[in-house]
């Protein structure tokens, strides 16, 4: 609803797909000047003065499959390549990450803290290149020039909004469920002690005024919790302790990051085929939102073209095979069905658009569930 | 009914049966008995020491939970996302909820069984076709109850049912500055009056029939410079109130009118600096809910704020009011409903507040709740990633 969400969804959700990809390449033991190539060069998309322009626009946020298709395209930024299975398993994590720092987000204004805690560990990456690290801070101060000033009102809209984009998604992660945030059912754990967001005073008081507003009695009262007083407030400049964890970076090379893909509860099917009916009638607006978002999305060819190489979301190869070929129909991120017929300039400018990444290693999926965009353009 | 083991004092506990109007005073000591009593109450007033499974933390009347209504799909985080209307057949409950682009209408008895269900969309217009509703409320007329819709089209409003559209009125786009979200959000009824809040604060007044479509936009208020929130009408019991509707916004303002051919704006109080999202109206009594977890009552007529309370420790997302017994029923993110006793000092003339008892969803931000029945013997929660409406019926 909010017309301002979606460079705080992206930003974040990139941020969390920073942390994983990370991760995995310290896993996978690629070496340390490769994985820095790689995360310098998604991070240097991402940040991209053309492509952010087209962000920060004012507008509504366009289904989860769109998003998906350009982190797809982020994701394939670099030398490094991602199956199928390993990128849904990616866009899993990433959004149940963000959705739980959404949820436990103490009040909306403090996603912006959530935003400046990813902002800063993508610093660290490119701490040596000084181009890049600009390009961040420019966004920075994007961020804090446009959302600086918004109205608590306003921070509630965008939560809200934020909230309605991920609802009914409750992918089970073993991290979460292992440090026991998340609950079997997929529901996050709400704690029910700790400290209250700033401004807010610690339940348990009534007290009562006369008409000439002097305090005449004041009762206290058990309230069930065990909340205390905030400490200090996060910061808001360009540097600064942010006091708020969430955001922060919580996977390290001794904690795997594993999902366990559960299929929906009965009763949600039914919804989501509707849901995905009229998606697939968004479709036209979708590829001009992903045409104009993905135009400003430079690609960075490198004179002589390196090798490139396959990250494993999956501890196996056998794994992530497996993964794919049991990953329930309904959580599946079919891209959209495109009706050519109408605007074809906009579909042959996405062709070219997407034509200029080659993806050397991707092997022709046997199974025809999750058929990328580029797959289907180059059938058109 | 004696053979329990733990009677204690009846002290300040209100029955849940029907007490004298107004309330009861200011020492809430006396307790008021009635015989006409609703089939599942006691007919004496117990306090049971707390069960560790209630997790609720007072000593006054305790509810304990009743089997749940399920949902297709988990409501949206939107504030005040429950609307309830109880049915002319006995022991069903009607409830309204939204999920995002559409409305889920299901009636349920009292043993959770869904017994009709309907979904509603937001009607389409210009734009995005996808809009979301931000809203679904029963409106209490004299002579009819309709179903009002908003959303980030426009407003919609059916019979009670949901059966058949029976006015729609446009948002007009031109009015939203460039970069602001356009929708309606906030609906009461006062009189035969709908008020409809919208993004730019303006608050949309439509005279209603006693039957049939011709809905009229008798008024529009421009008071509110923010986004409107919720909007409140005193209950309709014949009350000789000057003040009968309150709106709110995002800044915490609140604007007090009187309704009529033509509003009269009454008083307006301040924010602080956070949203109120939600608001009732009782008896010349303002409670208002905000962002920062606070409960405020005020004087409706004066504006004089009479009590504050730390009531949660996150933003408050819902208020409902027990018209017959004074109760008000809070519910926020911090996973809490609370419910509270407001009445009127005999002596200074004062309101007053106490609170009645507490309750912890486990793992859900409260974003509706409301009393099923005007004597708020039972409620109903709804709850982000929740997928069933949770009852709650006093023992």
């Amino acid at each position: 609803m909010s017309m301002r969400t979606l460079p705080l969804l992206f930003l974040n959700l990139g941020g969390e797909m920073l942390y994983i990809l990370d991760q995995r390449l310290r896993a996978q033991a690629v070496p340390a000047e490769k994985a820095h190539k790689v995360l310098s060069d998604i991070i240097s998309t991402m940040f991209n003065k053309k492509f952010l322009e087209e962000l920060f626009k004012p507008q509504d946020l366009y289904t989860k499959k769109a998003l998906r298709t350009v982190y797809d395209r982020l994701a394939h930024a670099s030398i490094m390549r991602l199956n199928q299975a390993s990128m849904d398993k990616l866009f899993d994590l990433m959004t149940m990450a963000f959705k739980y720092q959404v949820v436990l987000c103490p009040r909306p204004k403090d996603l912006l803290l959530i935003t400046f805690n990813h902002l800063d560990a993508i610093k660290d990456f490119v701490r040596d290149s000084p181009t890049i690290m600009n390009q961040v801070d420019e966004t920075f101060r994007k961020i804090i020039e446009v959302y600086g000033r918004l109205p608590a009102g306003e921070f509630q809209l965008i939560r809200q909004t934020l909230l309605i984009f991920f609802r009914d998604i409750h992918i089970r992660v073993s991290i979460f469920l292992k440090d026991k945030v998340q609950n079997a059912n997929g529901r996050f754990v709400l704690p029910i002690s700790g400290p209250v967001p700033w401004g807010t005073d610690v339940p348990g008081l009534i007290r009562m005024f006369n008409n000439k507003g002097e305090e005449v009695k004041r009762v206290e009262f058990k309230h069930g919790g065990h909340f205390e007083r905030a400490q200090s407030e996060g910061s808001f400049d360009l540097y600064g302790d942010r006091v708020l964890t969430l955001g922060k970076n919580m996977y390290s090379i001794s904690r795997p990051v594993e999902t366990h893909v559960s299929g929906p509860s009965k009763n949600s099917a039914l919804n989501t085929t509707k849901e995905s009916i009229a998606s697939d009638l968004l479709a036209k607006e979708e590829l001009n939102f992903l045409a104009r978002l993905m135009g400003g999305m430079e690609v960075t060819k490198t004179s002589a073209p390196e090798p490139g190489f396959r990250l494993n979301l999956f501890t196996t190869d056998e794994e992530e095979e497996h993964a794919a070929l049991t990953r329930p129909e309904e959580l599946s991120y079919q891209v959209i069905n495109i009706q050519a017929a109408q605007d074809q300039q906009r579909n042959e400018e996405l062709t070219r658009i997407m034509g200029e990444f080659e993806i050397h290693d991707q092997p022709q999926q046997s199974t025809s569930k999750g058929d990328d965009l580029l797959a289907m353009m180059d059938e058109l | 009914m004696r053979g329990l083991t733990d009677l204690t004092e009846a002290a300040p506990a209100s029955p849940c049966c029907k007490p004298r109007p107004p309330c009861v005073g200011g020492t809430l000591a006396r307790v008021v008995w009635n015989r006409r009593l609703p089939p599942r109450c006691p007919s004496a007033v117990l306090l049971r020491k707390s069960t560790p499974q209630a997790r609720s933390v007072s000593t006054h009347r305790m509810y304990r939970r009743e089997q749940p209504v399920p949902l297709r799909s988990c409501p949206a985080a939107l504030c005040n996302n429950l609307s309830v209307l109880p049915l002319p057949a006995p022991g069903l409950t009607q409830f309204a909820l939204v999920h995002g682009p559409s409305v889920q209408l299901l009636s349920a008895t009292p043993d959770g069984l869904p017994v009709s269900q309907r979904q509603l969309q937001a009607k389409e217009g210009t734009g995005l076709s996808y809009p979301l509703i931000t809203q679904a409320y029963w409106c209490v007329l004299p002579f009819r109850v309709l179903l009002v819709l908003t959303s980030q089209r426009g407003i919609q409003i059916y019979e009670s049912d949901g059966s058949v559209m029976v006015y729609w009125h446009a948002l007009d786009s031109g009015h939203a500055p460039p970069a602001q979200s356009l929708f309606a959000r906030g609906i009461a009824a006062s009189g035969h009056y709908i008020c409809v809040g919208t993004c730019s604060g303006r608050v949309l007044v439509f005279d209603v029939p006693a039957k049939g479509p011709n809905i009229v936009l008798s008024e529009e208020l421009d008071e509110h410079q923010v986004p409107v929130t919720d909007i409140a009408a005193e209950p309709a019991q014949g009350q000789d109130c000057v003040a009968d509707v309150v709106t709110a916004d995002d800044s915490g303002l609140l604007c007090v009118w009187k309704s009529g051919p033509e509003f009269k704006l009454l008083t307006r109080i301040s924010g602080f600096e956070t949203p109120c999202p939600s608001i009732q109206l009782w008896q010349g009594t303002i409670a208002a809910g905000y962002g920062d977890g606070q409960i405020r009552i005020f004087e409706a007529s004066s504006g004089a704020l009479h009590v504050q309370i730390n009531a949660h420790g996150r933003a408050i997302c819902a208020l409902d009011l027990a018209p017959e017994a004074g109760k008000l029923l809070s519910g926020a993110e911090d996973s809490f409903v609370h419910i509270w006793k407001l009445s009127r000092n005999p002596d200074s003339g004062c309101i007053e507040v106490e609170h009645c008892y507490g309750e912890c969803v486990t793992d859900t931000q409260v974003y509706g709740a409301r009393f099923c029945d005007p004597q708020g013997s039972s409620f109903a929660v709804i709850g982000y990633d929740l997928a069933e409406i949770l009852r709650y019926s006093c023992v």
